[in-house]
């Protein structure tokens, strides 16, 4: 037998220094000032956190929070029928389906992004062909602005929905629904009785799997919401590049983290409710 | 309208969404016009431009060598990681510890990173870039070989041992081999993912060495130019070309 300290060591090591550390340094960060230069001052306090609650911030924390919303609702609502769509093919098809909905997620994001500015801009391939159309009369921006955010951000994520959605239909029984029909059930009752609640760990993941990273993006933000529609992404990263308040960027940064544990605790309840059914 | 048309349908627009954009990139890079909207004929003219861009080439090389490093390093570690993970010690506090870089918001990671390496007063450099990639390309190495090892035969190795070759001949011998295309397709797939990660490249690199995200992000920001067309279309083919063999090696299966 291999030493376990050999296999995990390299790794677990590594993990400390480079993410334990890091993380410990900027939490202990958030609870000190900055002098007028830039630089740490030691002079602990709960003022960064208390600044997170100026209507300024607040707002900016709530309209994230609103848009990684509205961003999951919409991956769930075009996920999840994609998911059942692909469990329901012949398994030869399954998996090229499934490696066509994770492709471009493993892709660069950003050039991705940039699509959608080709797309939405003033001068892009939207605005031209709806004045081709007839439908405007001079050139339209559908960019800055929340809806483009929205756009992004689910083109960016929505493989993390359909993925975990997929694997929890595909291991439902197909006997119960079949036992549901034969009984008499039609079938949106059967998928609302039996289907729905036994595929709920794969929507809980899934929406996580969105909501999290959409909460924390902050290029999509910069690129098509122009720099006028904030999220928390562009404020830490205004804080750290820009305002250089490195102590109050990473109370923001722990408000982010705060919200997503107590999503993963959710996540961990639901896992362990869903197991004893 | 029955309900699998229906799906049918509905599945047909969603693949329509992902794709479709990516789809008139590579087209409008043909475009000898350059402007998304009037079709000038097909031209390889800006891929000629990318060649003599030099900034771009020395990011793209930047790219590589962080992607190279970070690639070996996670392999190895990762490797371990998971035999340690799935042999000797299985619990769930260290997965979640493991898988932790996977799930926190990319932009507290890099804050951190970058804190932390002012901190210690380690120049940001490629160097820095390629220890920040290494954090979270390990979970991703770890996952993939792990899986492989959920299915794999422990008898070939205990018989291995019972016939008197060390551990470490069993290892290289018995164990490496067969494991071999879990370890590729983590290498492809932790190379691919550090060659287009952008947001913690972005507060670890040196002011004078950009990667290539970075370096598009710039472009980017300052509207559409036709070159980056082209280069979207190589950057997008090469890192769907590497998850496409990643795949074939089993790769992204049971992922989730």
């Amino acid at each position: 037998m291999v030493s376990p300290i050999l296999l995990l060591g390299p790794a677990l090591t590594w993990l400390v220094i480079f993410l334990v550390f890091p993380l410990a340094l900027i939490f202990v960060y958030s609870f000190l000032q900055r002098s007028p230069f830039g630089q740490i001052v030691f002079q602990p306090s709960l003022d960064n956190y208390l600044r997170l609650f100026n209507p300024t911030v607040l707002r900016v924390f709530l309209n994230s929070l609103r848009i990684a919303f509205i961003v999951t609702l919409l991956a769930l609502l075009l996920g999840y029928p994609t998911a059942y769509f692909i469990s329901s093919q012949p398994s030869r098809w399954k998996n090229t389906l499934l490696v066509l909905v994770i492709l471009p997620f493993w892709t660069s994001y950003l050039i991705r992004t940039y699509a959608w500015i080709v797309l939405l801009n003033r001068e892009g391939v939207l605005s031209r062909f709806l004045l081709g159309l007839g439908l405007i009369r001079e050139p339209i921006s559908f960019l800055y602005n929340d809806t483009a955010i929205v756009i992004g951000l689910l083109y960016g994520y929505l493989p993390f929905m359909v993925l975990p959605l997929y694997s929890s239909i595909e291991r439902l029984s197909p006997e119960l629904r079949e036992a549901s029909f034969d009984l008499g059930a039609p079938p949106l009752r059967t998928f609302w009785h039996i289907t729905l609640p036994l595929t709920l760990r794969g929507i809980v993941t899934g929406a996580i799997f969105v909501f999290v990273p959409s909460l924390g993006n902050f290029f999509v933000p910069e690129l098509l919401g122009g720099g006028q529609r904030f999220m928390i992404g562009n404020m830490i990263n205004n804080q750290f590049l820009q305002a250089r308040n490195w102590p109050y960027g990473s109370a923001m940064a722990f408000g982010v983290m705060a919200i997503v544990l107590a999503l993963l605790f959710f996540q961990a309840w639901v896992t362990r409710r869903t197991e004893q059914v | 309208m029955r309900l699998r048309t229906w799906l049918r349908l509905h599945s047909t627009l969603v693949y329509a969404f992902l794709y479709g954009p990516i789809v008139m990139l590579v087209i409008l890079s043909f475009n000898r016009s350059g402007l998304p909207t009037a079709w000038g004929g097909f031209s390889l003219h800006w891929y000629r431009e990318l060649l003599h861009n030099e900034a771009l080439l020395n990011a793209a090389l930047n790219s590589v060598l962080v992607a190279a490093g970070s690639t070996l390093v996670s392999a190895v570690f990762g490797t371990l990681l998971a035999m340690g993970l799935e042999r000797i010690a299985r619990s769930l506090v260290l997965d979640a510890f493991v898988f932790l870089p996977m799930i926190i918001p990319d932009i507290v990671l890099a804050i951190a990173l970058l804190s932390f390496f002012t901190l210690i007063e380690l120049p940001l450099s490629l160097l820095t870039i390629t220890v920040s990639h290494i954090v979270f390309n390990i979970a991703f190495v770890a996952a993939i070989v792990r899986t492989r090892l959920s299915y794999f035969d422990n008898t070939l190795e205990e018989a291995s041992l019972d016939l008197g070759a060390p551990p470490l001949k069993t290892f290289f011998n018995v164990t490496l081999p067969l494991i071999l295309p879990g370890v590729l397709a983590g290498s492809l797939l932790a190379f691919t993912i550090s060659l287009d990660e952008f947001v913690i490249a972005f507060f670890t690199a040196g002011p004078s060495q950009p990667t290539l995200p970075i370096l598009i992000y710039s472009m980017v920001r300052f509207g559409v130019t036709p070159d980056v067309n082209a280069l979207a279309t190589v950057v997008l083919s090469v890192s769907a070309l590497l998850i496409l063999i990643s795949q074939r090696l089993g790769g992204t299966e049971g992922f989730f």
